[in-house]
């Protein structure tokens, strides 16, 4: 990465507006109002169904002064596909197509019409707010939930299936730049969004996003949690450039460094209440081997 | 110029003389060949379109929606499964007001598979809030093609044009393709009220309230339900607006015909037989048949199904002694959906005649010349014998 952009120059221009209809702590505020920044104003957003369309306001109000269109749940990509037709159709070839999906609409409903446009190789930036459930909807486990958080869909013992790993999916379909951020380090995503927009093809950007009613924690502590996820070294930033793996940031700096215990992440959320002490030293295990191979490989 | 070609050039041609910008479909038997001929068109530079070959009818219809709503022509195609795999998008194109054109290449739907032609497909999709307009030999499907972009257009109502799977898709037929001169003389560029542009933003589809909320500004913004009403009420209009676009259209290309209802031998007739798509052709055999028996009898072909064209069904109609509904479709439980349309249009006529509903050709059962006449005769000489329930034709138990 170039030049990293720090808060002394990043651009004053607010592109969400103030009072919108997002919860108190809400990490997809951050995220939005960062990437829209960092996508600037000559941008078309395309949207599905999830909590962004909530704080974007009700009809006949808008919370963004960036043009949107609202699609179905499972159109997402395939929207954004249409919306960059149009512009090839009209000559324009300077607007960025921006397509906007949280965890269910990216992992779930969405990845046909995802795996689709990537395969066809549209010139769009896929931005997955990943809050690890379906939170519009009042927090029903989708793909991207981990293994034994507790949702209204799981609601005793958990979930008992794994993450689905959504960036390797979109990297298995061999576009130049698929990259992970936190809502916890929002400059690392600013640049991460402006390098993707100099990069023609698809572009996926997958952003960890904490929600304080989702997981359980006072929405003071969003940033906090959002950093204890890549400090315990369960969520890693990342770049894949033209296939090659590089750590980033804050993940970058853990290389070869001790790692907090990912108990420490758990103990803070309500939702991990039905993890067992053998679940946790499972998950360790699982994490200290990824970050053994991250090791191995740096060196 | 005119060649002989199948149904689905006929319609490629029509969707290349609209100069459509956007293009986007997935492959399903019988429509393939149309969108082959459009992605031909494209590769080999006779089309200045973009041609996006999606994964899912649901994306197809994703594209062209997207793509409408930032200001380009568009078009798509599908038949059966595909069609309904489109649903919620079908709905979403009428509820954003996206003057999309689509042909329904008209197929049965599975379970259990069929690749064959009725017109339970579309039929299924008649509240989705799009135009639905029948053809019944190539030449109206290349012409309605064209008018359906100018109607579609007009009312900001998307049109499906259906025509029926390998008895139009893929026989052979004469027809003449208009000159691009000529079809530009009629119709003209398209231009959006909206398209979305970073000049001027707008949050398009977004949330609604059961009730109408003020703007930044203060003023009332219709609800969801007005826009519901505005949708209805420009789809009535849409009745009267097709009869200016068949005159516009008769001024440019010295051809015209009924945009409601193609009549045959019916001037004088006792009894009507009507139904959708090229099975009016079809009964003009048997009409000929039965008037040399001496049987006042005649066919309508009925062109625009949604919406309705209640006014002129009855006009049409009302002073018969009877009218027979022949159709490839079912409302499960009930009537066929035309027959009880056309019951619901002769409710309010003064004189009203006896109707009668024939179910035929399901999952392309072959329809024989010999069977219609003998249920259309039994119908004009016995016209009181049947009762509501529909009649089947040809169904072997």
């Amino acid at each position: 990465m170039t030049e990293k952009t720090t808060i002394l120059n990043l651009p004053e221009d607010e592109l969400v507006h103030p009072g919108n209809r997002a919860c108190a702590g809400c990490g997809l505020s951050i995220v939005y109002r960062i990437g829209l920044k960092a996508l600037g104003r000559d941008t078309i957003l395309v949207v599905p169904p999830s909590c962004l369309t909530v704080l974007q306001g009700l009809y006949p109000i808008a919370a963004t002064q960036l043009p949107c269109l609202n699609v179905t749940f499972a159109s997402t990509a395939a929207a954004a596909t249409g919306v960059l037709g149009a512009l090839r159709a009209q000559k324009n070839e300077s607007t960025i197509v921006a397509a906007w999906a949280g965890d269910g609409g990216t992992s779930d409903i969405g990845l046909q019409a995802l795996s689709g446009a990537c395969e066809r190789g549209e010139d769009f930036i896929f931005i997955c707010y990943d809050n690890e459930a379906y939170m519009n909807t009042g927090v029903q486990r989708s793909g991207t939930t981990p293994q034994g958080v507790i949702t209204t869909t799981t609601p005793f013992s958990g979930k008992a299936q794994k993450k689905k790993d959504v960036p390797s999916i979109i990297a298995a379909h061999n576009i130049d730049y698929v990259a992970t951020a936190s809502a916890s380090y929002p400059l690392d995503l600013y640049d991460k969004i402006v390098k993707a927009k100099t990069i023609k093809g698809p572009k996926y950007i997958h952003v960890h996003t904490p929600c304080p009613a989702g997981w359980g924690f006072n929405s003071r502590y969003t940033v906090k949690l959002g950093k204890l996820a890549v400090e315990t070294g369960l969520f890693d930033l990342y770049e894949i450039e033209n296939g090659k793996f590089t750590l980033t940031g804050a993940s970058e700096k853990l290389i070869g460094k001790e790692r907090k215990p990912v108990a420490e992440y758990f103990s803070t959320q309500s939702r991990f209440r039905a993890l067992s002490e053998e679940m946790i030293d499972n998950i360790q295990k699982e994490t200290d081997a990824k970050w053994a191979e991250y090791n191995k490989n740096a060196s | 110029m005119h060649i002989i070609e199948s149904g689905n050039v006929a319609a490629a041609n029509g969707v290349k003389l609209a100069k459509v910008q956007v293009v986007a479909a997935y492959p399903i038997t019988p429509q393939t060949p149309l969108t082959e001929k459009l992605s031909e068109f494209v590769d080999a530079g006779e089309m200045d379109a973009q041609y996006i070959p999606v994964e899912s009818e649901h994306s197809a219809l994703a594209v062209c929606i997207a793509a409408s709503s930032a200001g380009s022509r568009t078009f798509t195609a599908t038949s059966a499964n595909g069609l309904l795999y489109m649903n919620e998008q079908l709905h979403w194109a009428a509820g954003a007001r996206l003057p999309i054109v689509m042909c329904v290449v008209n197929r049965g739907i599975g379970a259990p598979w069929t690749v064959w032609n009725d017109h339970q497909d579309a039929i299924s999709q008649r509240d989705t809030g799009w135009i639905q307009v029948y053809c019944s030999d190539h030449q109206q499907i290349i012409d309605t093609v064209l008018k359906a972009f100018y109607l579609a257009e007009t009312v900001n109502v998307p049109v499906m044009v259906c025509y029926d799977g390998y008895i139009l898709s893929h026989t052979y037929m004469p027809f003449d393709i208009p000159t691009q001169a000529d079809v530009d003389k009629f119709l003209p560029p398209f231009k959006p009220a909206y398209a979305l542009n970073p000049g001027q933003p707008a949050n398009l589809n977004t949330v609604t309230l059961p009730d109408i909320r003020p703007d930044v500004r203060g003023n009332m913004a219709p609800g969801y339900m007005e826009i519901r009403h505005n949708l209805h009420t420009d789809m009535r209009n849409a009745i009267d607006v097709m009869a200016d676009i068949n005159k516009k259209f008769e001024n440019v290309f010295g051809r015209n015909g009924n945009p409601y209802i193609e009549e045959y031998k019916c001037d004088d007739a006792e009894f009507v037989a009507i139904c959708l798509g090229s099975l009016s052709y079809h009964l003009r055999d048997v009409v000929d048949i039965l008037r040399e028996e001496g049987i006042s009898v005649g066919v309508m072909g009925l062109r625009l199904y949604r919406p309705f064209p209640d006014q002129a069904v009855r006009d049409a109609l009302s002073a018969r002694k009877g009218v027979i509904v022949f159709e490839k479709a079912l409302s499960y439980g009930n009537q066929g959906a035309l027959y009880a349309d056309i019951k619901s249009a002769l409710y309010a006529a003064e004189n009203q005649p006896t109707v009668h509903n024939y179910i035929l050709g399901l999952g392309g059962r072959e329809i024989k010349t010999d069977q219609l006449v003998e249920c259309l005769r039994n119908s004009c000489t016995q016209p009181e014998t049947i009762d509501d329930t529909p009649q089947w034709i040809g169904l072997k138990l």
